[in-house]
């Protein structure tokens, strides 16, 4: 994906800084909405180089479609992680066989791997330590797979399939 | 009915946030301790804040700002916290299988030496 | 505040005093750092209920800067254990 235009950024960057203002005064008042436009006008001036690489390109309808599929998805893992958490905490025999593995993956942008690392982090038993080109280190709380293929295949791939859509 | 939904998800998130705790005094090391806290204390805010959120409509959409908020950057926290661990050389429980970190480290601490 | 209420924040409270202890007793810094942080994400928390408790809508802000402030502090922390100085 070749990079976007400099007003295609800015306008990203401003369409971005309104939702947030909206989203953190939390009111539709016409004075709050006004000062919030022409705050986020004035403040997209300075940042936008920094806040944005592809501009508009990123809001294509698929994406945004995969994103509302993803998020009760990754809800649901959540909450499937902590019932997980809460047997190996309160079973009295403790079930744990810690180990640090590495895992594949195929994505390619930063945002994609940071999207990955933070799933993997809140589903059951895997937390990412660190990322580094197309190699993710796990520390997983049951290891199940020792192998990289193996890893790879119980840990990575079931949210691969969603965020390659989403993140290209 | 919507008293019943709020206090629902508090007394919910107030569970999960015990069980983080209490996973960080009971584990063995601080690995483990780490996945259980993260895990744990993150639903459990995320559900409480939500709670409040529902049982004070008004209110709902500043509760979801902090509750995404809380469900976004506590791995990254966590993420940062626990590597940071490992390469100081924290020890790790008896019971742990495998470790492929030090080759991981291993390369990078090579291409970092200037 | 109703009687629903004093036995969420018994719960809660019990879980800080937890953390608490493993602040006091981690054999690392890192295990303090560890329970500095539970205690943050529990402390986030109880300021949201204080607000709908004290009918006070100031208080959700607070909890919002004061989870921004200390999850800047724990990259901080991280990046301090990890390089030194």
């Amino acid at each position: 994906m070749e990079k976007a235009g400099k007003l295609n950024k800015y306008i990203f960057t401003v369409v971005v800084l309104y939702v947030s203002w909206i989203l953190l005064t939390a009111t539709t008042r016409a004075d709050e909405l006004i000062v919030g436009l022409i705050v986020s006008l004035l403040v997209a001036i300075g940042s936008f180089d920094y806040l944005s690489e592809h501009g508009l390109s990123h809001l294509t309808p698929k994406r945004v479609l995969y994103l509302i599929i993803y998020a009760p998805y990754y809800l649901w893992q959540v909450i499937l992680a902590n019932f997980d958490v809460a047997y190996r905490v309160l079973a009295p025999s403790m079930p744990i066989k810690p180990g640090i593995v590495k895992v594949k993956t195929n994505l390619k942008t930063d945002s994609g791997k940071l999207a990955l690392a933070n799933s993997i982090t809140m589903t059951p038993g895997t937390l990412t330590m660190d990322v580094k080109d197309d190699t993710l280190l796990v520390h997983w709380i049951y290891v199940k797979d020792e192998t990289v293929e193996g890893a790879t295949k119980e840990i990575g791939t079931p949210f691969e399939k969603y965020l390659k859509e989403i993140f290209g | 009915m919507r008293l019943i939904l709020g206090y629902f998800l508090l007394y919910f998130g107030a569970i999960f946030l015990f069980l983080g705790a209490f996973g960080l005094i009971r584990l063995p090391d601080l690995y483990t301790r780490m996945q259980a806290s993260t895990k744990s204390t993150t639903l459990g805010a995320f559900a409480s804040v939500l709670g409040v959120g529902v049982i004070h409509p008004d209110w709902f959409v500043k509760c979801l700002v902090v509750a995404l908020f809380i469900l976004l950057t506590a791995p990254v926290g966590s993420s940062a916290l626990m590597r940071a661990a490992y390469k100081t050389g924290v020890p790790m429980t008896d019971s742990t299988t495998i470790d492929e970190g030090k080759e991981f480290f291993g390369e990078e601490q090579e291409g970092e030496a200037k | 505040m109703s009687i629903l209420d004093w036995i969420y924040l018994a719960i809660v409270s019990i879980g800080a005093i937890l953390a608490v202890f493993r602040m006091f007793k981690g054999p690392d810094v890192t295990d303090r750092v560890v329970g500095l942080d539970v205690l943050t994400t529990i402390t986030v928390a109880l300021f949201v209920f204080f607000a709908m408790v004290f009918d006070r809508y100031i208080y959700i802000d607070v909890a919002l800067v004061y989870g921004l402030l200390a999850f800047v502090g724990v990259l901080v922390i991280a990046r301090f254990i990890e390089r030194g100085f």
